[in-house]
């Protein structure tokens, strides 16, 4: 069975809740306030950085590490 | 002046070093063998290849390396330099394996053990294969299996024999597919060339916007440094400073140096029918751009950085204990996710992009019926085109986020201690 696949695809639904949640919590804080849209986008880009790391690590491991 | 010099010895080094890593082993993803394109020579293996359009297969050959640079119908030699430790040095052009050298090229010769397969050297394996340039009869591919997986074992047809071929070394601990063969490819190869013009490039074009700070002294930048500079300052205010702070002057030019190349090798790889580079798509490049970081990182850090790795101060001792493992692990953990996050994401969207163009032939039966090929081609046109347009979007992305995190490693390992 292939299950890996499944993994892969646990792994990017995680990121994807993630990054999601790093977006809409952006957008409000840049509505909130318009003025630190600089310092918001530059540390929103950074997070899901972080979490997009953490599913790249998951994903080689579904896709190269498996038995 | 000092920071121009500066930024171009860095260019330089970064090549340099990337050049050393790479001859070794971007192979990993040349095991998986171009089988589309040699369907008309089966016929001798256990399963034979009957001319199916193998989407994948194609796909993949796209996004590798090659020993020659093909831009058009023009094929450009490369100069290979091969190693073995029972043949030592072989040094030649790739153009000794046929006469003409093109995208999709099985070589007609061998040349002192070597052959050329998809446009990538291999060596034949055998005691009775003679020495010198020979003329071979054709490639032949048999699937076998393998604990499981499917693996392919690649023979060169000669005088009627079959002499099987190994791939290049590649140091992935057959993680990937490769393994230590006891032959090894330095050649300067497709991506290599890429490396330097864009190393290149990047050296006039800031050398030159440094000259222009003497000659044009307190005039506003023109041309294309009108473009160069608003980048160049918005790294250096919005990265570089905030991450760095009293120390950014030392590390701006690693930063910047980084930032542009990565930008510069994304971005001639979207050029189309321009040898379709896929240098920073390529494991090897981004492995070596990785460890840049994970040296200047470690060898800078302080006092107060290794302690926050070894003994984290003000936490109870027995989470120290299980800490430090764990801040242990991240130091090779951080370098990994900058070259995987790099890699996956130029490599994913060149492979999209091939797939979409490969629509076309999938739909039309590789030619056969080509009502469906039109009528395939303008969703597949669009797609591209949308995909294109995104990746230019990715290239500055990526280039960015490769730098910021480099910047906060860097930050995190010199700043002073304030509690």
């Amino acid at each position: 069975m292939e299950y890996f696949a499944i993994g892969l695809g646990l792994a990017v639904l995680g990121a994807g809740i993630g990054i999601g949640n790093i977006g809409a919590k952006a957008m409000e804080a840049i509505a909130r306030q318009p003025e630190a849209v600089g310092d918001i986008r530059g540390n929103m880009i950074l997070i899901a950085a972080f979490i997009e790391g953490i599913a790249l690590i998951a994903i080689i491991f579904a896709t190269f590490l498996h038995p | 002046m000092i920071l121009g010099w500066l930024k171009g010895g860095w260019s330089l080094l970064l090549v340099l070093g990337t050049m050393v890593a790479y001859g070794q082993h971007e192979g990993a993803l040349h095991d998986v063998l171009p089988e589309a394109m040699h369907a008309e020579e089966g016929g001798h293996g256990q399963e034979e290849h009957h001319g199916d359009f193998d989407l994948a297969a194609i796909a993949v050959h796209h996004i590798a390396n090659q020993n020659h640079y093909v831009i058009g119908p023009i094929g450009i030699p490369l100069p290979c330099f091969l190693y073995t430790s029972e043949d030592g040095w072989t040094v030649c052009m790739s153009s000794v394996f046929g006469p003409d050298v093109s995208h999709h090229f099985n070589g007609h010769y061998a040349y002192r053990h070597y052959v050329m397969y998809g446009g990538t050297v291999y060596r034949v394996v055998g005691e009775d294969f003679p020495d010198g340039k020979v003329e071979i009869e054709g490639f032949v591919v048999k699937a076998d299996t393998v604990e499981g997986s499917d693996k392919e074992q690649l023979f060169v047809r000669y005088r009627g024999r079959l002499y099987p071929l190994v791939p290049k070394s590649t140091f992935d601990a057959g993680l990937l597919g490769g393994g230590i063969t006891g032959f090894y490819d330095f050649s300067i190869s497709k991506n290599v060339v890429g490396m330097f013009v864009v190393a290149a490039l990047l050296f006039w074009l800031f050398r030159r916007m440094a000259r222009s700070y003497e000659s044009e002294e307190g005039m506003a930048p023109r041309g294309i440094n009108m473009l160069l500079e608003p980048i160049y300052e918005f790294i250096e205010k919005d990265v570089v400073k905030p991450f760095l702070g009293p120390k950014w002057e030392k590390y701006n030019p690693f930063l910047q140096s980084v930032f542009f190349f990565i930008l510069g090798l994304n971005l001639f790889g979207q050029i189309p029918f321009f040898g379709s580079l896929n240098i920073t798509g390529n494991l090897t490049v981004t492995m070596a751009l990785a460890l840049f970081t994970f040296f200047i990182v470690n060898l800078s850090g302080n006092r107060h950085y290794w302690q926050h790795v070894f003994w984290m101060p003000g936490v109870p001792s027995w989470v120290k204990v299980i800490l430090t493992p764990v801040e242990f692990l991240s130091l090779f953990i951080k370098p990994t996710t900058l070259m995987f996050r790099l890699f996956a994401n130029i490599l994913s969207g060149h492979l999209v992009l091939v797939i979409f163009v490969g629509l076309i032939f999938v739909f039309g039966k590789a030619g056969e019926n080509t009502i469906a090929s039109l009528a395939s081609a303008v969703p597949s046109m669009l797609f591209s085109m949308f995909m294109m347009a995104l990746e230019l979007l990715v290239a500055l992305i990526q280039a960015f986020v490769f730098t910021i995190l480099s910047a906060s490693y860097l930050g995190s390992a010199v700043e002073e201690a304030h509690h």
